[in-house]
């Protein structure tokens, strides 16, 4: 019986101890490519890290408070902002429902030579915030959440 | 609680400690007693779920009406990691006390976790069309639940491969342990990476970022999903459990037929 049970205590033992090798390796390999893992740069993460002309890439933040213009066309023209950094953005085309100015968006394209970010696709990002109209509403009437600013709704 | 009692033998299990379920004749009397109350509570909770869903919570202030989607689609992924989650426990008991119960549930759990999978990402690609513009991009939550989805599928494949059924369940078990790091790497990856999928609305830590009007049918689908999948894992499991019996008595059959 001490037979059967030392085998147990041995493969509870193996079992913990694969699982940590794998969650270990696992989250090496994921730091390692963590670069290649986000799905867009933030306008901060572009003024750090520098971005040449002509390179493909997504940036997301918040489309700025008064930014947008439109042109004839379907073109457009906005400021996405971190709050830190900004960056001016041009697109041409239709854009999803939620693209408004104080939400979250995420531009695919490239910078050209003016540093004018050309966006080839518009992405709407929704945030976590779920609320029936009239409360976005009141709470907006009251003062107590301005939405322009980037932060959740008080509750 | 299991510390001092793994080592002992199952047939000696004392009631106390979570082997005594291990045994499948006293897991079929008690999913017996307790299927009729599961089925009919399943019933009720996804009535009154999706009515309320459909019918009674407001309509988004940016999402308008495409918000209902958030009631099919987010019980369903809950459930996809739950039922992962629970596959991962049984195939860690199947391969340390060789528990034959645990087993049986996570060969029968895993077609039921693949297609809450499914329904998330398919519901969750017809919410992103509208809303994001995209019906699909490869950013870390997705692409992580998408891995989810086709482990699932190479469990359901796995189970079956061998000719000898235990084996089978065995391969399927170390499969589910080495998958089971995807389930921080689903529920952290939009807190740890930059994701056009939202973070977590509902968290552990302060309040929830969802009105009340909209989180109590979230709640009750979420109830009625798991009630739902309670119902299916019991009949599934005893199904397995019979299968197995069938096949020791064929066996057994066979052998003393060929003896003689």
């Amino acid at each position: 019986m001490s037979g059967i049970a030392s085998r147990k205590k041995r493969r509870l033992y193996i079992v913990c101890l694969g699982l940590l090798c794998l969650g270990v390796a696992t989250s090496l390999v994921l730091t390692a490519f963590e670069d290649s893992i986000v799905f867009f740069y933030s306008p901060t993460d572009i003024a750090e890290k520098g971005l040449e002309a002509d390179r493909y890439v997504r940036i997301g933040g918040l489309v700025e408070e008064g930014s947008v213009e439109r042109h004839p066309g379907n073109r457009i023209e906005f400021v996405v902002t971190d709050f830190s950094n900004r960056i001016p953005v041009t697109y041409s085309g239709i854009l999803p429902d939620l693209f408004r100015e104080g939400q979250g968006v995420v531009a695919e394209g490239k910078l050209d030579g003016d540093q004018i970010f050309v966006a080839q696709e518009i992405l709407a990002k929704h945030d976590e915030n779920y609320m029936p109209k009239e409360v976005a509403e009141a709470l907006q009437k009251s003062g107590q959440w301005k939405p322009e600013s980037g932060e959740a709704p008080p509750r | 609680m299991s510390e001092t009692t793994s080592t002992a033998p199952q047939a000696i299990a004392p009631k106390r400690s979570f082997h005594y379920f291990a045994n499948p004749a006293r897991f079929v009397r008690v999913a017996d007693a307790v299927y009729p109350w599961c089925f009919y509570a399943a019933l009720i909770c996804l009535g009154v779920g999706f009515y309320t869903a459909l019918f009674v919570a407001p309509a988004d202030y940016q999402q308008g009406e495409t918000v209902r989607i958030m009631y099919v689609h987010v019980p369903a992924a809950w459930m996809a990691m739950f039922i992962y989650a629970n596959m991962a426990l049984a195939s860690a008991s199947l391969l340390i006390w060789r528990h034959p119960l645990a087993g049986a549930f996570a060969k029968a759990a895993a077609p039921i976790g693949a297609a809450f999978t499914f329904l998330a990402l398919f519901t969750g690609a017809f919410w992103g069309k509208p809303m994001w513009g995209a019906w699909w991009v490869w950013d870390a939550r997705l692409t992580s639940v998408l891995i989810l989805f086709f482990i699932y599928l190479g469990h359901i494949a796995l189970v079956d491969a061998f000719d000898n059924p235990d084996r089978g369940q065995k391969a399927a078990a170390v499969l589910c342990l080495v998958g089971a790091v995807n389930l921080p790497i689903i529920k952290f990856s939009v807190d740890w990476w930059n994701t056009l999928h939202q973070p977590a609305s509902i968290t552990k830590l302060g309040t929830p970022s969802i009105h009340s009007s909209m989180l109590w049918p979230l709640l009750i689908m979420a109830i009625g999903y798991m009630l739902f999948f309670a119902c299916l894992a019991i009949i599934r499991t005893k199904s397995e459990l019979l299968a197995a019996k069938q096949r020791s008595l064929s066996l057994r059959a066979l052998h003393a037929g060929g003896g003689d």
